[in-house]
């Protein structure tokens, strides 16, 4: 009797904790010394503190603040890059991080081998990468080219397969830098096309930006993060003019 | 729409942390066999000789060693290069594998801090490849033992016990030393030199009857003694290796990998948390 409301993403409490890299001790023989010394110092440095929120499927939030005010760090969590120091979170549905377009190519593979490889970092099987291989070079339109390493491709045909290879998955949730759209502008409108068809089909999304204009476009809900916490958090429009005023006039943060 | 089969992850559910890697490692075998995969053609079309120098590199090294310790400082071990090579073999991939897992955290690191992946599928891709090395050397030894006048025995047909053997204890040692070095940025230096020491306190140069007795000890405590008599009996003997060695071989494997699982499971989360 699981009711259809239960949230995609919840997370309660959830803090971050990262060692100061000071205090980092760096090498085996400097930490077997400090050790015998007693002088093991757990310096912290906080990623994330006390973050609550959660997600309702479907669901289209904008994450915004300035460099380092922890939006990364909130990915990293909800991605399990990392696991909270503290609190809890819980994700329901597969999740697709799309921050980092092509990961895991390398230049002497062929188009071909580097999207079964990346499919595996993503979690499928050969078979499955197989299956999606004939879309994926459709949509990329590198098809006469999969078979050549990727060493020969120009940056902007690199884009297009690490896009196309990222983006060609069913998932529930998707994590999206804003610096997804590549190569020239009839292939940006075609991730722009793509992005909006996830949002057609009702996929929750997280959107990670630094344009407001972007938030208020396509968000049902912006998210404003500052020194590790959650400051504001309501309709896009409200949560972006309270961020506007504070970033550009030095009104304070709500 | 069937709520029931969506995944769900909660971070605040704990089980037993050696159960829930294996778990997670099962789940991602496609990605091990896809990294072994990249490895080897990645090295393969690099190499100007390709498949050909993981041949002719044991076949130098048995040449040189040959000159050293059966020319120059002739230690009288009867057919020297058989009894190097057969030993060596595994030596080679084990100090081949173990290396590579503690000098690769940082590549590892490059995706394991954008995507959730087990961390342990890079040791296991490590051994994966060595493996495959391993058996592309057995093709020059084999060709060498067949040359030497020492003709096909059925006790070869043991090898691939040794392997499986050999290959756990690797897998063991490997998991230790790449949690290590995920930590700590100068276990990879130190396990060099302390892998180039072991080296030589193995009979692999010289035969244990060759060790002064009161240095015996060192030798019979070495686990590497019975893992590379794995490998030697049958070539060089043309026997199977006697129960000791096959009890002690077996007991090193499954208690390196127990240990190395152990550990691993316990510390790579934090270990591997470096900004």
């Amino acid at each position: 009797m699981a009711p259809a409301t239960e949230p995609a993403i919840s997370l309660e409490d959830v803090s971050l904790h990262y060692r100061v890299p000071s205090e980092m001790v760096g090498t085996l023989k400097e930490y077997a010394i400090r050790k015998l010394q007693g002088r093991i110092v757990h310096g912290d440095l906080v990623g994330l503190r006390n973050v609550s929120f959660s997600v309702s499927p479907g669901e289209r939030i904008g994450v915004i603040g300035p460099n380092g005010a922890g939006k990364s760090t909130l990915f990293r969590v909800i991605a399990r890059v990392r696991r909270p120091t503290s609190g809890r979170i819980v994700i329901r549905g597969r999740v697709a991080p799309l921050l980092e377009l092509g990961l895991g190519f390398h230049g002497e593979l062929t188009g071909r081998e580097n999207v079964i490889l990346h499919g595996a970092l993503m979690g499928f099987s050969r078979r499955q990468m197989l299956d999606r291989l004939p879309g994926i070079a459709e949509f990329s339109e590198l098809e006469a080219f999969l078979d050549a390493p990727i060493r020969t491709y120009s940056t902007g045909m690199v884009a297009r397969l690490a896009f196309a290879a990222a983006t060609d998955v069913d998932p529930d949730i998707l994590l999206v830098d804003e610096a997804l759209s590549v190569g020239d502008e009839r292939f940006t409108a075609k991730c722009h096309g793509r992005m909006a068809g996830f949002r057609e089909r009702g996929k929750t999304f997280l959107l990670v930006t630094h344009s407001l204009a972007e938030v208020r476009e396509n968000c049902s809900r912006a998210l404003w993060v500052l020194d590790g916490s959650v400051v504001k958090d309501g309709p896009p429009d409200e949560v972006c003019d309270a961020y506007h005023a504070w970033a550009s006039g030095g009104a304070p943060a709500a | 729409m069937s709520e029931a089969s969506l995944p769900v992850y909660d971070s605040s559910r704990r089980g037993l942390k050696w159960l829930e890697e294996a778990a997670e490692l099962w789940q991602y075998r496609h990605l091990v066999v896809e990294l072994v995969l990249r490895d080897i053609k990645v090295r393969y079309k690099r190499s100007f000789l390709g498949v050909g120098w993981s041949m002719l590199s044991p076949l130098l090294n048995m040449l040189a060693m040959t000159w050293v310790f059966s020319l120059v400082l002739r230690t009288g071990v009867r057919n020297f290069p058989v009894y190097y090579l057969s030993g060596v073999v595994f030596w080679s991939f084990f100090s081949q594998v173990t290396n590579h897992t503690a000098s690769m955290t940082i590549d590892a690191m490059e995706i394991t801090k954008r995507v959730h992946i087990p961390r342990s599928v890079f040791v296991l891709a490590s051994v994966g490849v060595g493996l495959v090395n391993l058996l592309l050397s057995l093709v020059p030894l084999i060709l060498i033992v067949l040359a030497m006048g020492f003709p096909f025995h059925a006790s070869w047909l043991f090898l691939p016990v040794a392997v499986l053997i050999g290959a756990l204890f690797t897998t063991g040692v490997g998991l230790i030393v790449f949690t290590l070095a995920s930590r700590f940025d100068d276990v990879k230096e130190t396990y060099m030199v302390l892998v180039q020491a072991w080296f030589f306190v193995t009979p692999i140069v010289y035969t244990p009857s060759l060790v002064p007795e009161r240095f015996r000890p060192i030798v019979r405590y070495n686990p590497m003694t019975y893992l590379v008599e794995l490998f030697r009996a049958p070539l060089y003997d043309g026997w199977l290796p006697g129960p000791n060695t096959l009890m002690f071989g077996i007991l090193a494997a499954l208690s390196a990998l127990v240990v190395g699982w152990l550990f691993y499971s316990a510390k790579i989360e934090d270990y591997g948390a470096r900004n």
